[in-house]
Order: C-alpha cells, then sequence, then structure tokens
C-alpha cells in the first residue's frame, strides 16, 4: 500500500538542449508502492524527463533523487537498483524465455540458485510453462510485455519504469498486464508508467501532465476530473494540452 | 490471416481495428500488392492484386506504419519525388493536401529525417496522396501518438474523405472505430465482426454493468470470486461486469460486495462500447493469441 516513503524525489528538474528547454523546473515526489502515471503529448518532454531519472541524461539544473540515489552522481547505482521496460525493447527475440530470464538475471548479479528460483516463479506466475523453451520472438506481443515486466522486476527493485508497456496490446491482454501493475504495487513496488490510453490513467492512483517541458497537473484522477469539470481522463487531457494552441 | 472476406465500398472510410499480430499490416500488404496470399483472391479499384499489380500501384496510395520517406531528402524534395514517379506535379493536385501540407510548409527546406513525429505523419500523407489516389492505404497512422493528435489525424482524415477518397485505415485504438462508417474487428488473423460502428454496438445483447467502489483493484479480485461472473474488465474509473444468466441482481452483487468490506459501492446498467464487443467476441471464440511455432 502507499506510504510516506518517498522513491522518487524532483525539485526544479531541467533539461535545455542548446536554445530548446525540454523539461522546465519540474518538482514531484512518488512514494512506495504508489502508481504514478506520467501523461503529456508527444513531444511535451516525458521522455527526457524519464532518461534522467533513470540515469542516462544529466539535468542541465534542477535536484533529483531516485531510491535516494542523485541523478547527477550516483547514476550508476540507480541502473542497478531500478527496473524498466519500453515498448520498443523489451528482451532477445532469438533468445527462449529462460535464456533471457538467465540472461537479465546475470545482467543485475543475480546468482545461480536465485536465477533459478525467478525462473519457477515467472514461467509459473504467467502461466509460460508450455513456452520456456520457445523462443521469445515466437510470442504474441501481449505475452512478450508480461514477460518483460516481470524480467524488469528480477532483482526486486523498490521502482519500476513503464515506458508505454501496453501500445498495441490486445484489449484482454492489456487488462490483465494493469493487473500485474496493481499487485507488484500492492507488494510496497513503486510503478512510474507512461501510456496513450486514457483509461490506464484512471488506473492510476496520481498522475502527472505533461505540456511544453511543465507539469500542468498533478492529482488523483478523481481530483483532476473535478478540477476540469469533466466526466474522464480523457477530458483533461484534452483540456489541458488543447489551452496550449 | 485465415479466410478473410470483406468488401468496401466506394468513398467508404473503412477501419480494420485490432491488436497488433492480429495480421492489419500482413493484410494492407497484400492489397497494395507487396505480399503474396496463400490462398484466395483480392481486387482494388478493380484490378486483380497478382495480375494487375501496376495498375494497382498507380492507383493507389499507401502510408506504412513505419516512416518510409527519404530522411536525406527536404519536405519538399520528398514531395516533388513522389509526384514525379507518377507522373504528375505537387501543382496539380495540390488542392488535395493543401489543408495537411501548408501545416508542414514552413519547414520545406527541412530533411525529412530532422521532422518531429507529427510533422512526418503529415508528409508522409501528403506524398501518398499527391497522385491523386483512388484508395487510401493508411496502416495504423496513429499507433503511439498522444490523444490530442490523434483527433487531429482523424479530423484530416474525415474532411479527405469527404473528398471522395475511398479510404483504409488500421489501428490498435478501439476509440477510433466509432469515426470510420464501417469497421472489421481483427484479432489473431481472423475477421471477428464486420458492419458499422452503430449496428455492431445495437446488436450487441450482453448488458453491461458499471461497478464501481473505493479500492478498485479489490473489487475486480472479489468479483472474479462473484457466483455466476461471466466477464471483468476494468474500464476507465469503473469495472465492466456481465452475468453468465438473466436472473442477475444488482442487488444481490451489492449486499456481495459489502459483505466483503467494499465501501461506496456503485452498481448501474450502462452502454457497451466497441472495446467491450471486441473482447466479449475475442473470449468467445477463443481467439486469445497463441504462441507461433518458430
Amino acid at each position: 500500500m502507499k506510504s510516506e516513503e518517498t522513491v522518487i524525489e524532483v525539485e526544479n528538474l531541467t533539461k535545455k538542449f542548446g536554445e530548446f528547454t525540454a523539461v522546465n523546473e519540474i518538482s514531484f515526489k512518488t512514494y512506495k508502492g504508489e502508481i504514478f502515471g506520467f501523461l503529456g503529448a508527444n513531444g511535451a518532454g516525458k521522455t527526457t524527463a524519464m532518461k534522467m531519472l533513470i540515469g542516462i541524461s544529466k539535468p542541465t539544473s534542477g535536484e533529483a533523487s531516485v531510491t535516494g540515489l542523485d541523478v547527477y552522481s550516483q547514476t550508476d547505482q540507480i541502473k542497478r537498483n531500478i527496473g524498466y521496460m519500453s515498448q520498443r525493447f523489451s528482451m532477445y527475440d532469438d533468445l527462449t524465455i529462460k535464456e533471457n530470464i538467465t540472461f537479465f538475471g546475470g545482467i543485475y548479479g543475480l546468482d545461480r540458485k536465485t536465477i533459478k528460483t525467478k525462473i519457477q516463479e515467472i514461467i509459473e506466475s504467467l502461466g509460460l510453462k508450455d513456452v520456456a523453451n520457445k523462443l521469445v520472438g515466437a510470442l504474441p506481443l501481449g505475452w512478450k510485455q508480461k514477460l518483460a515486466f516481470s524480467v524488469a522486476l528480477i532483482h526486486d527493485p523498490k521502482i519500476v519504469f513503464l515506458d508505454e508497456p501496453t501500445g498495441g496490446v490486445d484489449p484482454i491482454t492489456r487488462r490483465q498486464f494493469w493487473e500485474l501493475i496493481y499487485k507488484q504495487a500492492s507488494h510496497g513496488t513503486t510503478v512510474f508508467v507512461t501510456t496513450h490510453y486514457m483509461d490506464e490513467a484512471e488506473y492510476c492512483d496520481r498522475v502527472s501532465i505533461m505540456v511544453e517541458g511543465k507539469i500542468e497537473a498533478l492529482d488523483t484522477p478523481e481530483n483532476l476530473k473535478k478540477e476540469y469539470m469533466v466526466d474522464s481522463m480523457d477530458g483533461v487531457f484534452l483540456k489541458l494540452a488543447r489551452n496550449i494552441e | 490471416m485465415e479466410n478473410i472476406s470483406f468488401d468496401v465500398k466506394q468513398g467508404e472510410l473503412f477501419g480494420l481495428i485490432g491488436p497488433d499480430g492480429a495480421g492489419k499490416t500482413t493484410l494492407f500488404r497484400i492489397l497494395t500488392t507487396l505480399l503474396f496470399a496463400d490462398k484466395g483472391e483480392a481486387t482494388v479499384a478493380g484490378y486483380d492484386v497478382v495480375k494487375d499489380y501496376k495498375k494497382i500501384r498507380n492507383s493507389v496510395g499507401y502510408m506504412p506504419g513505419k516512416f518510409s520517406l527519404y530522411q536525406d531528402l527536404t519536405v519538399e524534395e520528398n514531395l516533388e519525388f513522389f509526384a514525379t514517379i507518377f507522373g504528375t506535379t505537387v501543382e496539380e493536385n495540390y488542392d488535395l493536401i493543401k489543408d495537411i501540407y501548408v501545416q508542414i510548409e514552413p519547414f520545406k527546406k527541412r530533411r525529412a529525417g530532422k521532422l518531429s513525429g507529427g510533422m512526418k505523419q503529415k508528409l508522409a500523407l501528403s506524398c501518398a496522396l499527391i497522385h491523386k489516389p483512388k484508395v487510401l492505404f493508411l496502416d495504423e497512422p496513429t499507433t503511439g501518438v498522444d490523444p490530442v493528435s490523434r483527433k487531429e489525424f482523424w479530423d484530416m482524415l474525415k474532411r479527405l474523405n469527404d473528398k471522395g477518397i475511398t479510404t483504409l485505415v488500421s489501428t490498435p485504438y478501439m476509440d477510433e472505430a466509432s469515426l470510420c462508417d464501417r469497421i472489421a474487428l481483427i484479432q489473431a488473423g481472423k475477421i471477428l465482426k464486420i458492419d458499422s460502428p452503430a449496428n455492431i454496438i445495437d446488436q450487441h445483447e450482453k448488458q453491461i454493468f458499471n461497478v464501481k467502489a473505493h479500492d478498485m483493484h479489490a473489487v475486480i479480485t472479489d468479483l472474479k470470486e462473484f457466483p455466476g461472473n461471466e466477464s471483468i474488465y476494468a474500464f476507465g474509473e469503473f469495472v465492466h461486469y456481465t452475468h453468465s444468466n438473466s436472473d442477475f441482481s444488482p442487488e444481490n452483487l451489492k449486499r456481495y460486495l459489502s459483505e466483503k468490506g467494499h465501501k461506496d459501492i456503485r452498481i448501474e446498467p450502462t452502454t457497451p462500447g466497441i472495446e467491450d464487443v471486441f473482447m466479449d467476441l475475442a473470449r468467445t471464440k477463443d481467439l486469445k493469441p497463441a504462441a507461433n511455432e518458430v
């Protein structure tokens, strides 16, 4: 469940590319066990912000820490301590399910015994027993994404970043994926997630919406809908993004 | 893809709605003569996709899901290139692309590879239209695009369609279905249903209930244990619930949920959307995607 323990703290975080300010003094906190939706139109600065938080892009100014680690000086530790999955890169298509789990377990420094246990756990919980020795490339996208999510959690990180995890996934599997997210959050993992499906925004504990590099709104879906006087998150999003034109 | 049959009428805006891996791109590639089907026949604009492939290539516009213009040519050069290979000029059909092209014209000297996603999309559409095709094929033009830009793209599409261009468009976003004249719901290589969005919804007989309470995740878990439950799908702030038989009583369910400790329980009938119908058809026809053999 949600608690007061912070997992991400961001204060006036900024990233400039020459004259262009991609991320403009954003500030927010996320808490242990929270599902935090990170929304915005294409080009609003979401990806740039996320890159700074996962330690692969240096901020221009401002402060941020992830699981207590500094995004300027402790980027290597950040990478070891977080989970990450995206729609684009999930796993190696030409390795089997077991080989992928073994590989990522090794990357995160797990010992053989732990990896073996993890393989059992993941394959059982996702019902992949019959296909455990099949190449990942042969799996339908929805299965791949569920597997990638489990693999991103293989080292029991306190936080997992999900970059459009359900893009293109069929509607039934998309919902199963969110059940995995809920379950993980209830075990205390913080989930930081981006999506273009506005119904998924409703499943988050809190949602932030970026517009032109700034966080223009940050609250629970319930409060945002009240504030913008609409009955869906789609309405909130359209109102916010429309105002800039 | 297996045993697919359908027709698209002249001037129609026809949507292929389905997730990744459904077979949408394969179908588009067969219809645009880039891929042979193993079996079956197809004609586009009256031409056979095998025998008359050259004629089809001259009469259709195709915008693939992946950006496929020349990255190192400028905006203007790409457009002129496509006009020239189709034996026409930009001026001749400028009317058709004007609304779209004016939005990227300020960047006409910029290389296509340096454009933003939205601008690339507008250029690709302009290039697909410049020879005034009879049929326009758009493969997932809005995938990965945010809701605001998606809405703008569909407005643009509607205006084009009003000019009489028959359009086939594919999308994984079920909410875009309602903007088409007719749609085919497609999953795992099969067509689940073809009709107008309104008819598809009208013909759906199952009563769906919106269920809501304070802790939505616990609601889903508990609904799965409720005797007689048929389907339970999260839908924005509600859960869409269907029951397996007709003697369902919302009061019973409410009592069950409050015994489980739920608070602020709301249960009310609601009308289905395309996504409800899609999931119901996919579930009852057991077309869950299976692992392919390699």
